[in-house]
């Protein structure tokens, strides 16, 4: 009998033992991997390499990202299809979501942890959400020109302050939203910064905002620390007049990196990784690379920066040494690697393999693979470290 | 950016008309699964991949109602120039813009 209530025992609570230590684990290196082409996502165990299960019902994450709450907990996934989803990363459950426009293309959360603001093509403009409840805060249209026409809206970054930074595709602005004082937006415009901005970034101490400008051979720069900010172009004339390379990708300027003293960022349209120096935003060098850069990704500690390419040279990925700026490594995992995540400290960095439908995971000082994880038409991966950087 | 594109494509059009040769635009049924992947993972980085529209516009059948599929055909190789949307020449042949071309207009990349 005193067995079989022992052997009872177990059986009841054995279960709960294992929901509690389930409960009970952190959530500091944890992360998702997007599968763009089922609108599901993966939680994944960065430390162990391992996935620990899947969110679907996302809607289509054929151009999507992701921010989280300062707790590390949650995600907020921004779809392209502007769908906006809260999943929990514990439970693997999606939380709540709403359809807030036709057609996003990523958002940012605030400083506090409280909004979280998307930037939407279809109707032009940011959207911004309470990040507990999903309900709507402000609306923000990207209204320009006489016509009052909808410009969609790209780069969008938190800056400190409870603001949101952006920039308008169609009217050539950029405009500063300003949620200090509680209520509606205080908004600050920059007009004229050049034609066709298609993404920007914000560096990592929240001073400098600089777009990447599609129409014009250099970029837009804010100085948000001054005590006037004014839009400079920078690095202005860098292609000097040399016909471009047709893009077949646009560059994300999010992967901007910063890397010691300098900043590395993606020349568009040519096989380039320039160089800029971090105050004086000069041109200190380029470095030839294999194809038009995607991503260039500085490891946590700036001595390396990782590349990968548009198609149809999608397939390579290549290691810039800083000090030394050059190529000291260049590998294959083959067609379609669409992007790159470090960990936090820079020890290992995951890559996703569009067409082999893997991601895998390579030591950065050694070069060798350690780890594949099998996943359904990989895109980007986030880990929950970025809660705690400004502009991610 | 309206009137310059109606510009293009009429222009494309005119071109198409005054007697270039004619694609036949048929592709064999292997290159032709290649291309609708093509159509989705690549022009899709740009026009989204269900094709309703990203920085590039909407290539639904709808959207593409006004314009003819030989116009189509020659966006697709020359681009837009001024705008994202590249050349294609060298990538793709003027058969396959062509398939993409009607595909696009039909509904029938997979
Ligand atoms: C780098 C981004 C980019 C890529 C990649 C791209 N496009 Fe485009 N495309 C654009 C943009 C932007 C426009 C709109 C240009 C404008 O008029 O402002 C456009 C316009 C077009 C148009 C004209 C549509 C209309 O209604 O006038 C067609 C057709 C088209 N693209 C087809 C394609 C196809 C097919 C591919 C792949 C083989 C492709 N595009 C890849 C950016 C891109």
């Amino acid at each position: 009998m005193r067995l079989f209530l022992a052997a009872l025992a177990i059986l009841v609570f054995a279960p709960c033992v294992e929901l509690q230590a389930a409960e009970l684990r952190g959530t500091g290196d944890l992360g998702i991997v997007i599968e763009r082409a089922s609108g599901s996502l993966q939680v994944i165990d960065v430390t162990a390499r391992r996935a620990l299960g899947r969110v679907e019902g996302l809607g289509d994450l054929s151009h999507a990202s992701a921010v989280f709450s300062p707790d590390q907990r949650y995600a907020f996934v921004f779809g392209r299809d502007g769908g906006l989803s809260k999943v929990d990363l514990l439970s693997r459950k999606l939380v709540k979501r709403v359809m807030q426009a036709g057609n996003s293309i990523g958002g940012a959360i605030s400083d506090d942890g409280r909004l979280i603001a998307v930037s939407n093509y279809k109707p032009g403009g940011v959207r911004v959400f309470d990040s507990e409840t999903l309900a709507p805060v402000a609306d923000i249209p990207a209204r320009y020109g006489d016509s009052g026409a909808r410009s969609k809206t790209v780069g969008l970054v938190d800056a400190p302050g409870r603001r949101f930074i952006f920039t308008l595709y169609d009217a050539g602005e950029i405009w500063v939203a300003d949620f200090s004082n509680g209520g509606g937006p205080a908004i600050t415009k920059f007009a004229g910064i050049g034609d066709l901005p298609y993404d920007a970034l914000i560096t990592g101490d929240g001073r400098h905002y600089i777009a990447g400008l599609f129409g014009e051979d250099g970029l837009a720069h804010i100085d948000l620390w001054a005590a006037e900010p004014r839009v400079e172009r920078i690095l202005d004339g860098y292609g000097r007049g040399e016909e471009k390379l047709p893009v077949y990708k646009m560059p994300h300027l999010e992967g901007w990196a910063r890397a010691g003293d300098r900043l590395m960022l993606p020349a568009v349209g040519r096989h380039e990784v320039l160089a800029v120096d971090a105050d004086s935003f000069q041109e200190v060098g380029r470095i030839a690379v294999h194809g038009q850069p995607i991503f260039a990704v500085a490891r946590p500690d700036g001595r390396q920066v990782w590349v990968n390419f548009a198609h149809p040279l999608n397939d390579t990925v290549q290691v810039i040494d800083v000090p030394s700026q050059e190529v000291v490594h260049s590998f294959k995992p083959g067609p379609a690697v669409l992007h790159l995540e470090f960990t936090p400290r820079g020890h290992e960095v995951w890559i996703s393999v569009r067409d082999s439908d893997k991601v895998e995971v390579y030591d950065t000082r050694s070069f060798e693979k350690i780890a594949e994880l099998p996943m359904a038409k990989p895109s980007g991966i986030f880990f929950t470290a970025r809660a705690h950087r400004i502009g991610l | 950016m309206e009137p310059v594109r109606l510009l293009t494509l009429s222009l494309a059009g005119l071109v198409v008309l005054a007697g270039m040769p004619a694609y036949a635009g048929e592709v064999p049924p292997e290159r032709a699964a290649a291309l609708s992947y093509l159509v989705r993972q690549d022009c899709g980085s740009c026009h989204g991949m269900t094709l309703r529209g990203g920085l590039g516009r909407p290539l639904v059948p709808e959207a593409l109602e006004g314009a003819g599929a030989d116009a189509l055909a020659e966006v697709i190789l020359d681009g837009i120039p001024g705008t994202p949307m590249p050349p294609w020449r060298g990538q793709l042949s003027e058969d396959e813009a062509l398939w993409i071309a009607r595909a696009l207009k039909e509904g029938r990349i997979e």
